[in-house]
C-alpha cells in the first residue's frame, strides 16, 4: 500500500513537472547587442521570469536588420531586444511592429520612446558619436586638437581623418545625418564636402575609425564614444573629444515583431526590458541608458557628452535614409581616391 | 500490350536496348548528383537573376489627394499622384523607379504648401497594393484619410514590386558603382601580367636551371595556398601602413587602393600561376633546342622562338586562373582597398551595409560576365592543346651554367622572401601586444573569445565544416565523375552532367553565396531549413570547388581502361563492387588530392561563406575578415596564421597518409 502511494506521488510529481515545462514559454528573440552581454541579459530576466525561455539570434545591425527584413511576409521573430532605433523605424514602416506600452515606460526618458501611442518601440541605451583624437600621433604631426566638426576641414588635418562609410555603417550614417539635421541639408553636405578633402579613406565599420586612431594608424578618428573609451582603457594614447556643435547618436530599442504567436510572453519580456533593473544591466555597456538617473559614469568616458547629444529626428533618418545615401555615394565614393 | 500477347510471346532474355540493373542503378545515381548540381547551382543562379530583374517602383497613378480650400472644406476634385506630377513635374521617371527602402515626399505636388496653413489634405490608396507612410506608420487600406498641412509634409510615398531593367539602368547611371567595372578590370589585368610574369621566371628557374634548393623554394611558392586571401592584406598594413614597418619604401603612396590590391593578389594567386606554368615548363623536347644550338640561335633568340610557345598554353590557362581570381576576390579588396572600389565588394556594401539585395543581385550580374568569359577563352585554348612530348621526344635535361644558376638563384630568394616575408610579418603582427607602442610579446591578440567574429569557436567550426566538406565533397564529385566517366550510352545526360559540373569554376563565391541566400532564405522553399546550419556551409563550399575537384577526378578515371566494366560485367558483378574493389583503390592518390584540396579550400574560403554563416556557424576565415573589420587586425593576424597552420599540419597528414596508403594500394605500380 504505501508503495502503490509513493507511486501515486511520483506519478502526480511527474505530471507536474510535465505540465510546468509545457508552460514554459520559448520566445525567439532577434538582437545585435554583444554576444557576451546576452547570457548575462538572459540571466537576469530569467531571475523573475523563469517560465519564459529565450532563443537568441544574434548578429552585427546590418544583417539581423536585412534578415528582419527579408523575413517580412513571414516572420520568425517574437521580439526584437537590442536593435538599432534606425533599424526598427524601417520595420515600423513595413508594418512588422505590435505597438505596445510596457508597463512602466512612463519612467523612461521621453526621447527614448517611440512618439506614438501606443509606441511600437522603446530604447534601451544610446551609443554617441565623438572623435578619437591620438595625441602621441598628433604631436609627431604638429597638429592642434579640434574642438569642433567645423575645425575637422581645417586643411591641416588633410588625410589625418578617418570616418565609417554610412553606407555600409550605422554608425556612419547617424554622423552625416546629425550633421544634415545640425548644420541644414545645404550647409551639412557643404561641411562634409569639406571634411572630405581631409578624409584618409572611409571604413566599412564604425569601431575601426576609433580603433585605428588608437593605433596611430590615422590620429583622428570619427567613431563612438564608449569605442575610445574602451581603447583608452586599454592603454592606447587617445583623447575623446565631443565637438561643440553637438554629436549624432543612436539607440538600441525593443520592440514586438507583429504576428508573434507569443504576444503575451512577449509583452512580458518587453515589460521587463523598461524596468529600473534592466537598464542597470544596460549600463555595463553602454554609459547612457533610457532610465534617467540610473547610469553611473563608465571609465574614460568623455565629460558633457550627454548634454551634447542632439535632439535626434529619427524620422527624419528613417524617411530620407536612402535619399541620403544616395547623394553620399554620388558625392564621395565616385571618387575612387579620396587622397 | 495485353496479357494475351505477352502469354504468347516465347519466353527470353531481351535483345536488345534492355537497361540492365547496374545501368538502371548508375544512371539513377548520375541524375542525383546531377540534381544536386542542380539545386545546388542552377536554381539559385536563376533565383538570383529573377532578383535582378525585381524592382521597386512608385506607382504615383494608385494614389488620390484631395486639398481643402482654407476653411478645411474640400470641393470633391480628386486628382491622382500621376496628374499631379504631370502638372508640376516634381519628379522625373527615374526618380520613381527606388530600391526597396525608397520613399518620395508629397508636397512637391502642391506648390502652395505650407505646413503653417490651415489647408486640409486628403489621400488615399486607389488599391489595396498600395502604400504611403504617415510619418513612419504604414497606410494600406484605400480608406480616404484626412491630414492637416503640418501632418501632410510627413506623408511619403512607397514603391511597390515590379518587374523590369530599372536596376540596371540606375547601376550604369551611377558612377560611383559603374567606375566599379573599371577598376575591378584594370586591377585584374595588372595583377595578372605581374603574376605570370614572376611566376613564369619562378617555374623557369625551377625547371630549367640547376640551382640549389629547388625543393624548398617549391614549398615556399606554394604556402600562400593555405591562408585566405585577405591575410597578405594585414600583412601590408603592418609593413606599408602609416605606421608600418618600411612603409618609406613607398615613397610616400598610400598602401590603401590599388597598389594594395596588386602586391596582395600577386601574393595569394603566385602558387596557382606557379603550378600551371610550371607543369608547361617540365616536359619538353630536348631535340628542338638541339636543333636551334646547330642553327647557331641565340640563347635569347631560342627562348622565344622554343621555350615560350611550348609554354604557350600553360602561360594562356596561367593568365586566365589569375585573372579569375583576382576579379572575383573580395577578401583583399575589403582589407586594403582603400576607396577603391571593386565589383565584389560592392556586392558585399550593397547587400551587408544597405539590404539592396536587387542591387546586389545586379553587380553579381555585372561580375558573373567577365569571369564566365575568362573561363570560356581558357577552356577554348585548352581545347586547341596538343600533344608536344611524341614517342620519339628525348625529354630536356638542364645543364649547369653557374652564372645564370647564381642569377636564378638570387631571383628565387627575392620570391621566396616576398612570401615567407608576409606569412612572417603576419605571425611577428599577432605576437605584438600592442603595435606600435607596445612591442612586448604577448599572446592577448590570441584570446579571440573577446573580439567579435566568434571566438575559438567559429576555428572550431572551421575545422568541422573543412573536414564535412573534404569527406562528403570527395564522395559526391569522384562517385559523380566516375558515372560520367563509366556508364554507358546516355550521352546527352552525361553531357549535361559534364556542363554542370564545369560551371561552378565560372562562378564568383560572392555570387554563389548571394544566390543562395535568394534561394534557400525563401520561406516557400522546402529545402529553408538548411537556410543558417551547418549544412548549406557544406553544400555551397563543395558546389563552389566542384569543378577542379571533378577535373582531378576525371583525369585520374581516365588512366583506367574501360575494359575494367567489361570484366566485371562478364564476370557478372556489380559495376558498384567494382567501384568499390578496384576503381577507388587504384584512383586512391586522386581521391586523397581532392580532399586535401577541398579542406584547404573550406579553411580558407571567406567570399562564399560571408552570406551564409550564422551565429552558430561563425567560421575562422569570417571571423578574420570581421576583426579586420571591427580594426582588430592583430587577432584577425593571428587567425589568420592560425588557419595556415591548420592547413599546413593538414598537408603533412595527407603527405604521410598518401604515403602509407599509397604502399598498401599502389603497390601494383611498381614491378
Amino acid at each position: 500500500m504505501k508503495q502503490k502511494a509513493s507511486f501515486l506521488t511520483a506519478l502526480a510529481l511527474t505530471m507536474t513537472t510535465a505540465s510546468a515545462g509545457l508552460a514554459e514559454t520559448e520566445l525567439t528573440v532577434y538582437t545585435a547587442v554583444e554576444a557576451e552581454d546576452l547570457a548575462r541579459y538572459a540571466e537576469t530576466f530569467n531571475q523573475s521570469h523563469p517560465d519564459i525561455h529565450i532563443n537568441w539570434v544574434r548578429d552585427s545591425t546590418g544583417i539581423i536588420t536585412a534578415k528582419l527584413l527579408a523575413e517580412r511576409d513571414n516572420p520568425q521573430a517574437d521580439v526584437v531586444w537590442g536593435l538599432a532605433a534606425t533599424s526598427l523605424l524601417l520595420l515600423k514602416s513595413e508594418g512588422m511592429l505590435e505597438p505596445y506600452a510596457p508597463a512602466g515606460v512612463e519612467n523612461l526618458d521621453p526621447k527614448f520612446v517611440d512618439g506614438d501611442n501606443p509606441p511600437s518601440w522603446v530604447g534601451m541605451d544610446a551609443w554617441v558619436a565623438s572623435v578619437c583624437y591620438n595625441t602621441v600621433e598628433a604631436e609627431k604631426l604638429g597638429l592642434t586638437p579640434p574642438t569642433s566638426w567645423k575645425d575637422l576641414t581645417d586643411p591641416q588635418y588633410a588625410g589625418h581623418v578617418i570616418m565609417p562609410n554610412p553606407n555600409s555603417s550605422g554608425t556612419g550614417f547617424l554622423d552625416v545625418s546629425s550633421w544634415l539635421q545640425m548644420f541644414g541639408e545645404e550647409e551639412g553636405w557643404k561641411f562634409m564636402d569639406a571634411l572630405h578633402e581631409n578624409i584618409a579613406r572611409y571604413t566599412h565599420s564604425g569601431s575601426k575609425p576609433c580603433k585605428l586612431a588608437a593605433a596611430g594608424e590615422i590620429p583622428i578618428g570619427i567613431s563612438f564614444a564608449f569605442r575610445g573609451a574602451k581603447s583608452k582603457a586599454e592603454g592606447a594614447p587617445l583623447e575623446i573629444i565631443v565637438p561643440s556643435e553637438g554629436v549624432g547618436w543612436d539607440m538600441e530599442a525593443t520592440a514586438i515583431v507583429a504576428g508573434t504567436a507569443n504576444l503575451e510572453a512577449a509583452q512580458k519580456l518587453v515589460d521587463f526590458t523598461v524596468t529600473k533593473e534592466a537598464n542597470e544591466m544596460y549600463n555595463t555597456g553602454y554609459a547612457v541608458v533610457a532610465y534617467p538617473g540610473v547610469a553611473k559614469p563608465v571609465e574614460h568616458f568623455p565629460e558633457g557628452l550627454l548634454d551634447a547629444m542632439i535632439d535626434n529626428d529619427f524620422e527624419f533618418a528613417a524617411n530620407n535614409r536612402a535619399a541620403i545615401l544616395k547623394e553620399w555615394q554620388a558625392r564621395y565614393d565616385g571618387k575612387s581616391e579620396a587622397q | 500490350m495485353t496479357d494475351t500477347a505477352q502469354d504468347m510471346l516465347p519466353s527470353g532474355p531481351a535483345v536488345k536496348g534492355k537497361l540492365s540493373r547496374d545501368d538502371i542503378i548508375m544512371r539513377g545515381s548520375m541524375i542525383i548528383i546531377a540534381l544536386y548540381l542542380v539545386v545546388s547551382l542552377v536554381f539559385p543562379l536563376y533565383a538570383m537573376l529573377s532578383k535582378s530583374f525585381s524592382t521597386y517602383r512608385v506607382e504615383l497613378s494608385q494614389y488620390e489627394f484631395q486639398v481643402s480650400n482654407e476653411a478645411g472644406r474640400f470641393d470633391g476634385t480628386i486628382l491622382t499622384g500621376a496628374e499631379l506630377n504631370a502638372r508640376t513635374n516634381t519628379f522625373a521617371d527615374a526618380d520613381l523607379s527606388t530600391g526597396a527602402d525608397g520613399r518620395l515626399p508629397v508636397t512637391g505636388f502642391f506648390p502652395d504648401f505650407s505646413f503653417r496653413s490651415p489647408v486640409m489634405y486628403q489621400i488615399r490608396n486607389t488599391t489595396d497594393t498600395g502604400r504611403f507612410l504617415i510619418g513612419s506608420n504604414l497606410q494600406t487600406g484605400t480608406d480616404w484619410v484626412t491630414l492637416d498641412s503640418n501632418t501632410f509634409r510627413r506623408v511619403q510615398l512607397r514603391p511597390v514590386k515590379a518587374q523590369g531593367l530599372d536596376n540596371f539602368v540606375s547601376y550604369f547611371s551611377t558612377p560611383a558603382l559603374f567606375n566599379s567595372i573599371k577598376n575591378s578590370l584594370w586591377i585584374a589585368v595588372l595583377s595578372t601580367v605581374v603574376t605570370v610574369s614572376l611566376a613564369f621566371w619562378f617555374a623557369y628557374a625551377l625547371n630549367r636551371s640547376c640551382m640549389k634548393y629547388k625543393g624548398v623554394f617549391r614549398l615556399i611558392a606554394m604556402a600562400p595556398i593555405l591562408v585566405p586571401s585577405l591575410l597578405p592584406g594585414i600583412a601590408l598594413v603592418y609593413l606599408f601602413g602609416n605606421q608600418g614597418m618600411i612603409k618609406e619604401l613607398l615613397f610616400g603612396a598610400s598602401i590603401y587602393g590599388p597598389i594594395g590590391i596588386v602586391i596582395g593578389s600577386v601574393f595569394f594567386t603566385f602558387p596557382h600561376a606557379f603550378i600551371i606554368i610550371s607543369t608547361a615548363l617540365a616536359i619538353s623536347d630536348a631535340r628542338l633546342y638541339e636543333a636551334a644550338a646547330s642553327l647557331r640561335s641565340s640563347p635569347w633568340r631560342t627562348f622565344w622562338t622554343v621555350t615560350v610557345p611550348g609554354a604557350r598554353y600553360g602561360l594562356i590557362s596561367a593568365a586566365f586562373v589569375v585573372f579569375n581570381l583576382v576579379i572575383t576576390d573580395f577578401g583583399l579588396p575589403k582589407v586594403i582597398g582603400g576607396q577603391f572600389n571593386v565589383l565584389a565588394v560592392d556586392i558585399y556594401k550593397q547587400v551587408i551595409g544597405q539590404q539592396n539585395f536587387e542591387m546586389g543581385a545586379v553587380v553579381s550580374v555585372v561580375l558573373v560576365i567577365p569571369a564566365i568569359l575568362a573561363f570560356a577563352i581558357d577552356r577554348l585554348v585548352q581545347s586547341k592543346q596538343v600533344a608536344l612530348l611524341s614517342a620519339r621526344s628525348v625529354p630536356y635535361e638542364p645543364q649547369p651554367n653557374k652564372k645564370m644558376d647564381r642569377i636564378f638563384f638570387a631571383y628565387c630568394t627575392l620570391i621566396g622572401i616576398f612570401i615567407a616575408g608576409l606569412l612572417a610579418v603576419c605571425q611577428f603582427a599577432a605576437l605584438i601586444k600592442f603595435w606600435p607602442y607596445d612591442l612586448s610579446l604577448s599572446l592577448n591578440n590570441y584570446q579571440f573569445d573577446r573580439m567579435d567574429g566568434g571566438g575559438w569557436g567559429s576555428y572550431v567550426n572551421s575545422i568541422k565544416l573543412a573536414l564535412m566538406t573534404a569527406v562528403a565533397g570527395t564522395a559526391v564529385v569522384f562517385f559523380g565523375a566516375y558515372l560520367v566517366e563509366k556508364s554507358k550510352g546516355f550521352r546527352t545526360g552525361r553531357a549535361l552532367f559534364q556542363m554542370f559540373a564545369m560551371l561552378p569554376m565560372a562562378i564568383p563565391g560572392m555570387v554563389l553565396g548571394l544566390a543562395y541566400i535568394f534561394f534557400f532564405n525563401n520561406p516557400a522553399n522546402p529545402l529553408n531549413a538548411i537556410y543558417g546550419t551547418m549544412a548549406i556551409l557544406v553544400v555551397c563550399t563543395v558546389t563552389h570547388f566542384y569543378t577542379v575537384s571533378h577535373l582531378t577526378a576525371v583525369t585520374a578515371l581516365k588512366q583506367m581502361d574501360r575494359e575494367f566494366e567489361s570484366v566485371a560485367a562478364s564476370l557478372k558483378q556489380p559495376t558498384m563492387k567494382l567501384f568499390a574493389r578496384v576503381t577507388v583503390p587504384v584512383c586512391l592518390p586522386a581521391v586523397l588530392d581532392i580532399s586535401i584540396y577541398l579542406f584547404v579550400n573550406a579553411m580558407t574560403t571567406v567570399s562564399a561563406v560571408v552570406f551564409l554563416y550564422s551565429p552558430k556557424t561563425t567560421l575562422a576565415s569570417i571571423a578574420v575578415l570581421n576583426m579586420d573589420d571591427a580594426g582588430d587586425i592583430a587577432p584577425a593576424a593571428a587567425m589568420g596564421m592560425m588557419i595556415f597552420y591548420t592547413n599546413a599540419l593538414a598537408r603533412i597528414i595527407h603527405l604521410l597518409a598518401s604515403r602509407g596508403i599509397l604502399k598498401k594500394t599502389q603497390a601494383w605500380r611498381s614491378r
